[in-house]
């Protein structure tokens, strides 16, 4: 099961019946696995990763710091379930050190993204200040490295 | 001047590599998907790169002892001795050269007088012949057989030994039919070698890109390390092929010989290259393990994927290729391969470069990603269902 997930986590469009022949499977068992992981809860999703800024879009990610004062009952786990309901919000982790929440967001502008901040995010009861960081360039992401794929540079020789 | 009066007429008889041709062919077309290359598409782990880096930061641009590094010939002792559990005095088993073709061409060099016969086993890699005839030898080609998994059998290397055989060349795991030796078939070919005066040249660059059992060397056979010359290198197992780093291990009466034909001719292999192999070999078991594990998937992928196209091979055991039999197909290695590159863009390397008895079969690199691999197996499809058969 680690090795298919290590495969589409690399490549998410290996079909069933390619990772049926790598792994030395039948291709029902496959589906079969896939089905079950996905009920469960491990296989979230399959998307592609893309340089929105090479695509030409204008877009601006930022990461922001966020205290919050914990709840007695439900500690950090219903303010997280509330931050995570706007949309704009790409990932949010609870964190040790100085802060409780980063907040990776995406917005147009840098203007709308302060908005959210002030707006939605810093009225929430439980958070107590927030610091953003504006992502200036990104070079790596997801384990993937920004710009143009490297060419096949191997030359021909007798071999 | 008349040039040709004045060159190696030993030379002058020996001819181009048969790859070089084609590639030549392959260089001029464009959009080609090819699977030619006998190289890892692998760039060298980071880790490795990064002490390269801090020995040029360190200012390490001398040359080293002819032999090597001291370190690192004491990596290749360590290494032999917990990869294959083979002994290599470091001191004065064990030498590091410019990859595994310098180790080839000194070994032969240092071991054959004229007219000494060299057995070479094919299809193999190209170099072997040429370098015997260069350093005097006549060579004896043994042409192993499909229905054999193309291993050599005792019944062949039996038949090729005379009195004058004074070496035999043992190219396992095989560029380019895949084909490994078992511990037994290594064990049944020790028994016609014991009580001879052959030597052995185990050229072993592939050692660690075996599928499904570790790789046996002949020299882990009870009596054969005393008559063996290893190669290997870091070309293949740690993806370094162009830091031109490889290494010989044989009995030190052999190898000091060795060491002075590379002492004249090569003086020491790149330092910076030295250093970086130091940390390869002691640090890269889990690169090793990664690159073998994506091969593999790939092996095992490309083999059905032919299969599937009604091309059949010998399921590959070792190295990064597939050696499909294409007799089926009424063309001759050639000319399929070359149709295959004109009409549909796709590049596979006839197997008749590596020896007259590779007619009827081609040589696939799988050294590619799965994608790559994919797109050039639907053109050997679309390419075949042309030829009706």
């Amino acid at each position: 099961m680690e090795q298919m997930l290590k495969l589409i986590e690399e490549d998410a469009t290996l079909t069933p019946a390619e990772l049926a022949v790598m792994l030395s499977k039948e291709e029902g068992d496959i589906k079969k696995m896939i089905a079950e992981l996905e009920e469960k809860g491990v296989i979230l999703g399959r998307r592609a990763i893309i340089d929105w800024e090479r695509a030409g879009k204008e877009q601006i990610t930022a990461l922001i710091e966020v205290k919050v004062m914990p709840q007695r009952d439900d500690g950090f786990d219903k303010i997280a379930e509330r931050i995570c309901q706007n949309p704009e919000i790409k990932s949010l982790h609870l964190m040790s050190g100085g802060f409780d929440f980063c907040v990776i967001i995406e917005g147009k502008t840098m203007k709308e993204v302060a908005f959210f901040v002030a707006r939605k995010l810093a009225t929430i009861d439980a958070v107590t200040a927030t610091a953003t960081h504006f992502v200036l360039k990104t070079y790596k992401d997801k384990g993937v490295i920004y710009g143009t794929p490297k060419k096949d540079m191997r030359e021909a020789l007798v071999l | 001047m008349d040039y040709n009066r004045l060159l190696s007429k030993t030379l002058g008889e020996i001819k181009p590599s048969g790859i070089r041709k084609f590639f030549g062919l392959v260089a001029e077309m464009k959009d080609v998907t090819a699977l030619t290359v006998g190289e890892p598409d692998f760039v060298t782990p980071w880790h490795v790169r990064e002490a390269a880096i801090e020995a040029l930061e360190g200012g390490k641009t001398y040359y080293t002892a002819n032999a090597g590094l001291n370190e690192l010939r004491h990596a290749i002792s360590e290494y032999m001795l917990r990869r294959f559990s083979l002994s290599y005095d470091p001191n004065s088993e064990v030498f590091v050269t410019v990859g595994g073709s310098e180790a080839i061409d000194i070994a032969m060099r240092a071991v054959i007088n004229p007219g000494d016969e060299v057995i070479v086993p094919l299809p193999a890699f190209v170099c072997y012949e040429p370098i015997a005839k260069m350093a005097g030898a006549n060579t004896v080609i043994i042409n192993t057989k499909p229905e054999n998994s193309f291993k050599l059998t005792t019944e062949e290397l039996r038949a090729a030994i005379t009195p004058k055989t004074k070496l035999l060349v043992l190219p396992y795991p095989n560029n380019p039919t895949g084909a490994i030796l078992t511990k037994e078939e290594l064990s049944a070919l020790a028994e016609v070698l014991r009580g001879t005066d052959i030597l052995v040249l185990a050229d072993e660059i592939y050692a660690e890109l075996t599928y499904g059992r570790t790789h046996t060397s002949i020299a882990n056979i009870p009596g054969m390390q005393e008559r063996t010359i290893l190669i290997s290198g870091f070309s293949k197992a740690y993806a370094m092929t162009g830091w031109r780093l490889g290494y010989i291990c044989a009995p030190a009466p052999l190898l000091s010989e060795m060491l002075k034909l590379h002492q004249y001719a090569i003086m020491c292999a790149p330092t910076v290259s030295q250093f970086a192999a130091v940390e390869a070999m002691r640090n890269g078991d889990e690169d090793i393990a990664l690159m073998r594990g994506e091969y593999n998937r790939r092996r095992i992928l490309i083999h059905q994927g032919l299969k599937d196209i009604g091309i059949d091979s010998f399921m590959p055991e070792g190295a990064f290729y597939i050696y499909p039999n294409i007799g089926k197909f009424g063309l001759s290695s050639e000319e399929f391969c070359e149709r295959l590159l004109y009409e549909e863009r796709c590049a596979i390397v006839p197997g008749t470069a590596f020896g007259e008895c590779g007619e009827g079969f081609a040589r696939i690199s799988y050294a590619y990603s799965v994608k790559h691999i994919s797109e050039a197996l639907e053109k050997i499809e679309r390419f075949v269902k042309k030829l009706n058969v």
